[in-house]
């Protein structure tokens, strides 16, 4: 009986050993390519380990790429987006949890639908419009069209995160003498902090990861965001491995790190929709 | 002196659509008109470059697309085979992983951190990464197989009709398996331990614990994972855009590839619409089943 047991500990760890390497290694395998030596990169057989390193491949992204540009669009981009989307996603998030309006059911599916929405079926009447407005090429018309998809993405997160936390709370602070609004703001934000927290991370990565509309709506290369930047590395008849490698590290190494420290909100904001507790 | 005399109903009417009507305008006015639109553009002959030929040709655009257009057919036969192995492949593993970090005591938190990197890297980035493990030439993947003994000789695998769709579907498969194991993490955590314990007295064996009571539990999140990814690999788009660009020979063309291609390369507006006005009915045909099967019992 104890020796079953072991055998199929040992068997959980190794699926576990397996598992964890098969995530971990090609975000393993970006790291060191993009500190290997350029001569290195190109040598067969390739080393897991790199015997010397080099920071190259990191020079050439920001002084032959101008990397750093399109890092900036994204973080305005990606950042005003997040804001914004939270800003408008808190009041209706609140709304659909704590107020019983007519046709609330049908305005909460509205915003599910909303989320599920396939942005190819809006790009070019907008990228038309955007054209007559003069929002091609501008910051503007690049986060507004983002809100599609990082709005009812935050609706959805918060009122996951609200749901959790009891009307009593609200209601006793009433019943106290606060009003409405200073109940919200003296008793849900403090306790909506992580929930706030976990959804402006989940918003802020998904206009990050947004291909579409820096391709469509930008015509120039300096508004491009960084998913498109990395494209435009691809050279006529060379694949520059070890600069796209480099600018990689430099554009998820920093979301990796938040990421990391706060995965247990993430996690929670990313199931927190799906399971009906 | 009126608002005094409002009833609670009217007073929570007003109070819930002001805070809502920032929101709804917004995905009004950037994602339901352009709908519209989109459809508009969809019955007509529009081609950006032969802007004297615009006019209304009815439904002429889906009739091609449906019966004619071999592009479409195509991109719409590898997004169903992509969707097919993806998904099944991405509910496998998801399962396992979930089931590894369920039964773990030691190391959760190190798993699920690892599990939240594909998910946070951008699909290009994935793409990119990928693409230099799989190159003929300089990947590190044939060098493992060929180390392995598993192959002889160098695959080429992006150029390779048969392999570029396979290492399509590895890579989407490692961007959003975490995903699901989440999810279904967040599934079996529900279960209440009580049910394993009293199926241990009486005396059923793990696989039996599994089938009866882990199965069964898990089945309404399992179906809601797999609606979800199936829309998600039905709209897949920057891995194949980045990893193939939809080659060689059209094997990885994709819907929203094409629809792309239609819009941006060939400039037909009135094709590339009414491309994706098929895709945004399939889409939203998915997520009303999920809205009245699984959301329905809500409050």
């Amino acid at each position: 009986m104890k020796k079953k047991i072991k055998i199929g500990k040992i068997f959980g760890l190794i699926f576990a050993v397996l598992f964890v390497a098969i995530l971990v290694f090609p975000f393993y395998w970006q790291l060191i390519s993009s500190f290997k030596d350029p001569e290195d990169l190109m040598m067969m057989p390739t080393e897991i380990w790199p015997s010397r390193f080099s920071l190259d491949f990191f020079k050439n992204v920001f002084s032959v790429h101008h990397f750093d540009t399109f890092l900036k669009n994204s973080i305005i981009v990606s950042g005003f987006s997040m804001l914004f989307s939270i800003l408008v996603a808190l009041p209706a998030a609140y709304a659909f949890t704590r107020i019983r309006f007519s046709g609330y059911k049908f305005w909460k599916n509205f915003m599910l639908l909303a989320n599920m929405f396939p942005i190819i079926a809006v790009v070019t009447p907008l990228f038309v419009v955007f054209k007559k407005l003069h929002l091609v090429n501008t910051y503007a018309g690049l986060i507004i069209p983002t809100i599609v998809i990082t709005l009812p993405l935050s609706i959805w997160t918060l009122v996951a995160f609200l749901g959790q936390i009891p009307y009593d709370l609200e209601q006793a602070a009433q019943i106290d003498g606060c009003t409405r609004l200073q109940a919200v703001c003296k008793v849900i934000l403090p306790l909506m902090t992580p929930g706030l927290f976990s959804t402006a991370i989940i918003a802020f990565i998904t206009a990050w990861n947004e291909l579409m509309f820096s391709l469509v709506f930008v015509t120039k290369n300096e508004w491009r965001t960084v998913p498109v930047g990395i494209t435009l590395f691809v050279g006529e008849f060379t694949v520059p491995w070890g600069d796209m490698a480099a600018a990689s590290i430099c554009a998820t190494v920093p979301i990796v790190i938040v990421v990391l420290i706060c995965q247990k909100q993430i996690v929670a904001g990313l199931t927190a929709g799906a399971v009906k507790g | 002196m009126k608002t005094k005399r409002l009833n609670p109903g009217a007073r929570e009417n007003i109070i819930g659509y002001s805070l809502i009507a920032p929101a709804v305008i917004l995905i009004l006015l950037i994602g339901i008109v352009p709908i519209f639109n989109t459809f508009s553009y969809s019955l007509q002959n529009y081609v950006l470059s032969k802007p004297k030929d615009r006019g209304f040709v009815g439904l002429e655009n889906y009739v091609y697309l449906l019966t004619q257009d071999k592009y479409f057919l195509i991109s719409l036969w590898n997004t169903l085979r992509f969707a097919f192995f993806s998904v099944i492949l991405q509910l496998v593993v998801g399962f396992i992983g979930a089931m590894l970090m369920h039964k773990a005591t030691k190391g959760v938190t190190l798993v699920r951190a690892a599990v939240l990197i594909p998910w946070a890297i951008p699909g290009v980035i994935v793409a990119q990464m990928w693409s230099f493990m799989f190159n003929d030439q300089l990947g590190v993947l044939n060098q493992i197989l060929m180390n392995l003994g598993i192959i002889q000789e160098n695959i080429t695998w992006l150029a390779d009709s048969f392999w570029a769709f396979v290492a399509v579907v590895l890579t989407d498969t490692w961007k959003q398996f975490p995903f699901v194991a989440l999810m279904l993490l967040a599934g079996l955590q529900t279960i209440p331990h009580e049910l394993y314990e009293s199926a241990e007295v009486d005396g059923a064996g793990k696989i039996r614990q599994f089938v009866s009571i882990t199965l069964p539990n898990i089945k309404p999140i399992l179906l809601v994972v797999l609606l979800f990814r199936t829309m998600g690999a039905l709209r897949i788009f920057d891995i194949v855009y980045s990893m193939t660009g939809g080659g060689p020979a059209n094997s990885t063309t994709t819907l929203l590839l094409q629809a792309y291609n239609y819009f941006f390369k060939d400039l037909n507006y009135g094709k590339g619409s009414a491309m994706s006005t098929i895709i945004f009915i399939i889409i939203m045909i998915m997520s009303v089943i999920y809205i009245k099967v699984f959301r329905s019992d809500e409050d």
